[in-house]
């Protein structure tokens, strides 16, 4: 039933293969059922001996879960990669100048194009970055955006993790995985390849070394350790970069500069790439119950004598309530119209839009502003009369606090599930590179898929899967 | 190297030894038992393997009787006795797994397979399969990590930490069996099983081959096994990959490696035993006496041990 409502990403809405996925269908036609029953087993069997797992804290059977793979490969074609390339690319920079602006000038808010009490009084704004300048005025070197397509040609920004995005492994490693199960795959089809990641990411941390650093700069991964749920996303990128994976415990500050404890004595450090929340960087300037960062750091940090990345105080810029702003930044720093949409957003501070939310409250997601995992929201579809008619008078008595948007008709692909080969809803993160020398994605990103008929929740934490993400070279 | 990778270097090093050596001792044990000649002198036999732990007291807690499958037991899968063979490969897989960074793929993966191996297992499963395979498979897993880990990995100070924790815990294992074996299978204790020349057989070569020194014992003696002949063996063959003096020679040439030309306390003390080791003579150690011997070397290792801690790991 739900195959007609959603855009199939194989099969279009037509049910004709779509041709980057011509390949992979006479593939899927070809090979025996049992054929894919056992290399399923085995890819389990590879991610368990590869140790790919994510920490479930709380859990009773361990502490470790493998996040389910599905060996159909998630395609897009050339054509469509260059259109979100282009579109990432121009949204990143243009966060990027609206970090440093926010903490200088302020230039977007004198045009009134976003209110101050938007930026000033976030949580997530870190008044310690204030007329701080840092190397290349690059604030977000790693951003994960979440995208979701509804039909055709149509995708739309879900999301901007501009903090400490993690994922890239699985997008590394779930190729590695299909590469190793399916050879032929690969010599048949014209896949662009995903594994220079971690030489790009070295590339653009080096990049951005404090001016203090010497010629070779010593970079770093900073991990809150092993019982974190992305520790092992941590040490493979470390791993594969070839630079030390540091807790806390193993740097300190002495001299106006930060140091690692090694067996020869102190080493100086000059970039960090920090897997570490804001609030735990450094007892002293934030959270003095984390013992997860680096007493002193944000001393040295703002003396310019180390580079973190990301930057302190990127938070303000991937906000939901900041989200809404996203194309007006687009407009506003690059004088561009953006590639990429957001969700179609409706504020009911708006008197257009409020009218259109309150005629068309069923089919409408509500959300409260400020809110925050789930809270303070209406799912209008699901509501109740009485649920919607509450709302009405929410909204009318703060029109500020209030959005809305339309229930998204996410985009399946055909998965392995108990029942055979059925469609389930997907979403996609790419990880965009931005460095003093410019930007960088690598083809491809994780595909997360909700492995529940209908559900179209895709966290990994909600029992989701992941494909290898697939861009077609033309 | 960072200070705390190179105590997860040394401490996988260590741990998957002492997985190996558990395997080892109570494979002695289990060999007698086979051949009949542990009758009616169980308890001695399942308690002597206890001493070489340390562990009379532990087990003394959660068991009434020293027996055979309480021991093997409590020595294999029992997750209360920290130096249960499930309790190191489990230790060895956490420091491994903090090492991600460090060590190669293959040696991971080789770490993490033999815990997945472990995890589940369960003493029906393991008598199933029967107990002296297990014992030979632990012991064939021990062998892939330093293989995988000489074949692989640079051989570098991580690969040397790595070493360290190897040798420093197998001369410590060689000291403690030696010692134990030596007190109750040596001419002046017992009178029934020394008068009798196939008990020394029997007996020394159980040792023998839970060291893999059976054959090389008679390609250098050419001769009937004596409780001297198994000691020299054991403390001062200089070619014997676990003996006394084989360890402390690795411990004091890696040590050498990673100095930097510093003058570091554990060097200087693994020197000093190892000179005793290198220059000793077997009839001069007995006269002076075997188990005030290998105390000294099992304090030896203790302390050196302390001092790597000190000397590397705690610098700042």
């Amino acid at each position: 039933m739900s195959g007609d409502k959603f855009f199939d990403e194989m099969h279009g809405r037509d049910g004709t293969v779509r041709e980057p996925y011509a390949g992979v269908a006479r593939w899927l036609r070809d090979t025996p059922a049992d054929k894919f029953t056992a290399k399923r087993q085995q890819a389990d069997l590879l991610f368990q001996r590869l140790g790919i797992t994510f920490a479930v804290y709380g859990s009773a059977g361990g502490t470790e879960r493998l996040i389910p793979f599905d060996v159909i490969p998630r395609i897009l074609s050339g054509t469509e990669w260059s259109k979100l390339q282009t579109g990432l690319f121009q949204r990143v920079r243009a966060l990027n100048m609206f970090l440093y602006d926010i903490y200088h000038g302020l230039e977007i808010v004198k045009a009134g194009v976003i209110p101050s009490a938007q930026i000033l009084r976030n949580d997530l704004y870190r008044p310690e970055m204030k007329e701080l300048d840092v190397p290349g005025n690059v604030y977000v070197h790693i951003a994960g955006i979440d995208i979701v397509r509804v039909a055709e040609g149509e995708f739309f920004v879900l999301e901007d993790n501009l903090r400490t995005p993690s994922g890239v492994s699985y997008m590394l490693e779930n190729r590695s995985v299909m590469m190793r199960l399916f050879p032929s795959l690969f010599h048949d089809n014209r896949v662009a390849p995903v594994a220079h990641y971690p030489a790009e990411l070295l590339r653009r941390l080096r990049s951005v070394a404090p001016p203090r650093a010497e010629m070779n700069p010593t970079v770093a991964v900073l991990t809150p350790g092993p019982y974190n749920s992305a520790y092992f996303e941590h040490a493979f990128l470390a791993e594969e970069m070839g630079i030390e994976l540091v807790e806390g415990q193993d740097l300190f500050v002495r001299d106006d500069a930060v140091w690692m404890r090694t067996t020869e004595g102190p080493r100086k450090v000059d970039i960090i790439y920090r897997r570490i929340d804001d609030p735990c960087l450094d007892p002293l300037a934030f959270d003095p119950d984390c013992m997860l960062g680096v007493p002193g750091l944000l001393s040295v940090y703002r003396n310019g004598g180390v580079t973190l990345a990301n930057a302190i105080g990127t938070g303000v810029a991937d906000d939901k309530s900041t989200y809404l702003y996203v194309p007006d930044i687009i407009r506003f720093y690059l004088g561009e119209e953006p590639i990429l949409s957001n969700v179609p957003t409706f504020r009911c501070d708006r008197d257009s839009d409020r009218a259109y939310v309150l005629d068309h409250i069923a089919e409408l997601v509500v959300k409260e502003t400020q809110g925050s995992g789930g809270y303070g929201m209406l799912v209008g579809p699901k509501a109740t009369a009485a649920e919607r008619e509450k709302f009405r008078g929410l909204i009318n008595a703060d029109p500020a606090g209030y959005i809305a948007q339309p229930t998204l008709a996410l985009s399946t692909c055909p998965t392995f599930v108990d029942e055979g080969v059925a469609p389930r809803h997907i979403d996609l993160r790419p990880f965009v590179l931005t460095g003093k020398d410019g930007m960088a994605v690598v083809p491809g990103g994780l595909t997360r898929v909700a492995l529940t008929r209908g559900s179209l929740v895709v966290n990994s934490s909600q029992g989701g899967g992941t494909k290898d993400t697939w861009v077609i070279e033309e | 190297m960072l200070s705390r990778t190179a105590e997860n270097l040394y401490w996988l090093g260590r741990y998957i030894e002492r997985a190996e050596n558990m395997a080892r001792i109570i494979d002695v044990s289990h060999r007698l038992e086979a051949q009949g000649r542990v009758h009616g002198r169980s308890e001695t036999e399942w308690g002597a393997v206890l001493r070489i732990l340390t562990a009379e007291e532990r087990y003394a807690e959660s068991h009434e009787v020293v027996d055979q499958d309480g021991v093997t037991a409590f020595v294999t899968l029992d997750q209360g006795n920290g130096s249960s063979i499930w309790n190191c490969v489990r230790a060895a897989r956490e420091n491994a797994r903090a090492l991600r960074a460090t060590i190669s793929s293959e040696l991971w993966e080789c770490v993490n397979a033999t815990w997945l191996g472990l995890r589940d297992l369960d003493m029906d499963t393991i008598q199933a399969r029967g107990v002296r395979e297990f014992l030979e498979w632990v012991r064939e897993r021990s062998h892939q990590f330093r293989g995988v880990a000489h074949g692989t990995m640079l051989h570098n100070e991580a690969f040397a930490f790595n070493r360290l924790g190897t040798f420093i815990e197998r001369a410590d294992n060689t000291a403690r069996l030696l010692d134990t074996k030596y007190s109750m299978l040596a001419p002046h204790t017992g009178e029934g099983a020394n008068s009798d020349p196939a008990a020394s057989y029997y007996e020394w070569g159980a040792v023998l081959r839970s060291v893999s020194a059976f054959r090389a014992y008679h390609q250098v003696y050419k001769d009937v096994i004596t409780s001297e002949r198994v000691a020299e063996m054991l403390v001062l063959r200089a070619d014997m990959p676990r003996s006394l003096r084989f360890c402390f020679d690795q411990v004091i040439s890696h040590l050498e490696g990673l100095d930097g030309g510093r003058q570091l306390e554990c060097e200087r003390l693994a020197g000093e035993f190892g000179a005793r080791l290198r220059y000793g003579r077997m009839e001069r150690i007995l006269d002076y006496g075997l188990h005030p011997f290998l105390s000294e070397a099992m304090d030896h290792i203790a302390d050196i041990s302390v001092n790597i801690s000190r000397d590397f790991l705690m610098t700042v």
